[in-house]
């Protein structure tokens, strides 16, 4: 590795906190692209305006994974409003610092919860802040610049996931007969 | 990481001293330190050490036109064959063909190459890694000077066919360079059909900071540092007496049995980690065109950065080619060149075997290997544990 983590980016990433998915979940915020090698996606539940219960699944390096971890710590129990305050700074921070490589990844955990509770607002059709859409417009630029940016990549890769949905469908059917 | 018990399998990073190469370095430092140039008895025993070493490198490679000329280690003397090559033969020609997988000190000496009026030609690799021999012919041109392909690729172990290419470049009257830096002692190089080879010291159990390049003798080549005459006039500076003497020892030492040794240990542990599903090799099956301590596998739906420092907390050390561990935040340019999605290419981890490693080791790293990936797709958002 080229810079050294903290030991604090070591605790989270050895030890994730709330891993997993929520059935039923108020909102749903995805960001990254597999063929940069960083997705997130983050899992809400929300009531009375508070996060109650909040997971995450990521594919990516030990400070993704990490700051994964944090932001989940960092939105817990919190009231929407509050939650949507919180800056990638404020999860460097925790985090003792990160490798300037890396720093991206703390903004990946911050877009993943905003567009978690953007979903969570539009579904329950609330009225959504100025900033959260502009950020949310900004996550959905980015997106599709990486999209442009791989574009061959992304049709390899959809055309041998395609090829190994059809393959375990077929692995389906097989253990039904 | 006190406490635990460590296991090393990155031997292509680099390997430890052997016990018998350290203490024959020893007496180098201060009791043999004289500068080789010298006439003084000083000067005479530092100047025999070198040419014993020199003489144990060139028997152990089987060298009867070639001479050796030490160099600061893997990079310079590829960059030596390469720069000082194209620098010596451009009034007959400007254009050089390489390959898509090489390591990055020739692909960076070649773009430099570039940039002072030279034409370059990167060859593509089949999904194995290996060359396509008319596609090589295909583009020899006239002024085409020299061709460098990688004998033992670093990343995923192709061992590619010097004499196929050695026969094609001879024909064509075109300068053949290798870079030999993983398959030196481990596998045999075909010197007569290759002109300029690139060889080191600290994969094979030597020091770092040396290596050398072997040179046909009626070879047209320009050396990069320019000095006081130092190795044959193409290798300027006074010899580092110690590491060269470290050289050809750990040359000295290298045996078939390790080779064999390596290769059950590799076999092992790529069987081991491919016995966990959505796992791909990279690279060649195990045998003779694969490097014997070479195991590259992609894990899919994680990313190989977070496995190998989850390898790293039980204490096994081993590499990947994933874009969050480079500087670049691009994934292996080698990986990429035999078709694997970028994808696999960042869930890729490489471990390679040495002579001091076990078979308990291995089936503990196979161990926690398993659970790691467990682990780690539980957190993916890609990987259902339904599957």
């Amino acid at each position: 590795m080229i810079e050294m983590y903290t030991k604090k980016v070591m605790e989270h990433f050895l030890n994730p906190k709330n891993v997993g998915e929520i059935k039923n979940p108020s909102g749903v915020g995805e960001v990254g692209n597999i063929v940069c090698g960083d997705v997130m996606k983050l899992y809400i539940k929300v009531k009375n305006d508070t996060i109650v219960e909040i997971k995450f699944k990521t594919l990516g390096c030990a400070a993704a994974i990490a700051t994964s971890s944090v932001i989940t710590e960092l939105a817990k129990n919190k009231r929407i409003e509050d939650a949507l305050k919180i800056r990638n700074e404020d999860v460097i921070k925790i985090l003792g610092g990160l490798p300037p490589i890396k720093v991206h990844c703390s903004l990946l955990a911050v877009d993943a919860l905003k567009e978690a509770i953007y979903d969570y607002l539009r579904k329950s059709k609330r009225q959504i802040p100025k900033d959260l859409e502009n950020a949310h417009e900004r996550i959905e630029r980015e997106k599709r610049i990486v999209k442009e940016k791989f574009k061959d990549f992304i049709k390899r890769s959809e055309k041998i996931l395609d090829i190994s949905e059809k393959s375990k469908n077929k692995d389906k059917r097989k253990n039904k007969t | 990481m006190i406490g635990i018990k460590r296991i090393y399998l990155d031997h292509a990073a680099t390997t430890p001293i052997a016990k018998e190469v350290l203490e024959a370095i020893k007496p180098f430092f201060n009791k043999k330190f004289g500068n080789a140039s010298s006439l003084h008895s000083f000067g005479r025993e530092a100047r025999e050490a070198i040419e014993h070493a020199r003489d144990i490198i060139k028997k152990k490679a089987n060298a009867k036109d070639h001479e050796l000329i030490f160099t600061s280690g893997g990079t310079e003397a590829n960059n030596f064959a390469i720069k000082g090559i194209a620098f010596a033969n451009r009034k007959k020609g400007k254009h050089i063909i390489t390959t898509k997988i090489e390591h990055d000190c020739v692909l960076n000496a070649c773009k430099w190459l570039e940039k002072q009026g030279f034409e370059v030609t990167y060859l593509n690799v089949d999904k194995e890694g290996f060359i396509n021999l008319n596609e090589l012919e295909d583009k020899i041109r006239k002024d085409t000077i020299l061709v460098s392909v990688i004998h033992g690729n670093n990343e995923i172990g192709t061992i590619q066919d010097l004499e196929s290419i050695g026969r094609i470049c001879k024909e064509h009257e075109v300068y053949f360079h290798t870079d030999a830096c993983q398959s030196f002692t481990k596998t045999k190089i075909p010197m007569e059909y290759v002109d300029l080879i690139t060889i080191n010291a600290h994969k094979i159990y030597g020091p770092k900071g040396i290596g050398g390049l072997f040179i046909r003798k009626d070879v047209k080549i320009d050396p990069l540092l320019h000095g006081g005459g130092h190795e044959f006039g193409l290798r300027s500076g006074t010899e580092n007496v110690a590491s060269i003497v470290g050289f050809g020892k750990a040359v000295e030492i290298a045996r078939k049995e390790h080779v064999d040794k390596m290769q059950a240990l590799n076999k092992m542990l790529i069987k081991g980690a491919l016995e966990i599903e959505e796992t791909r090799l990279n690279g060649p099956l195990p045998g003779e065109k694969r490097l014997c301590n070479n195991a590259n596998i992609s894990f899919k739906w994680i990313e190989g950065e977070a496995i190998v420092l989850r390898l790293d907390s039980f204490g096994i050390a081993a590499s990947t080619g994933s874009a969050c561990s480079s500087r670049s935040l691009e994934p292996s340019h080698v990986l990429l060149a035999i078709g694997l999605t970028p994808e696999d290419a960042h869930g890729s981890v490489r471990f390679s075997v040495g002579k001091e490693n076990t078979k308990e080791e291995i089936k503990y790293t196979i161990e926690c290997l398993k659970k790691i990936v467990e682990d780690l797709r539980k957190a993916s958002p890609f990987y259902k544990t339904s599957r």
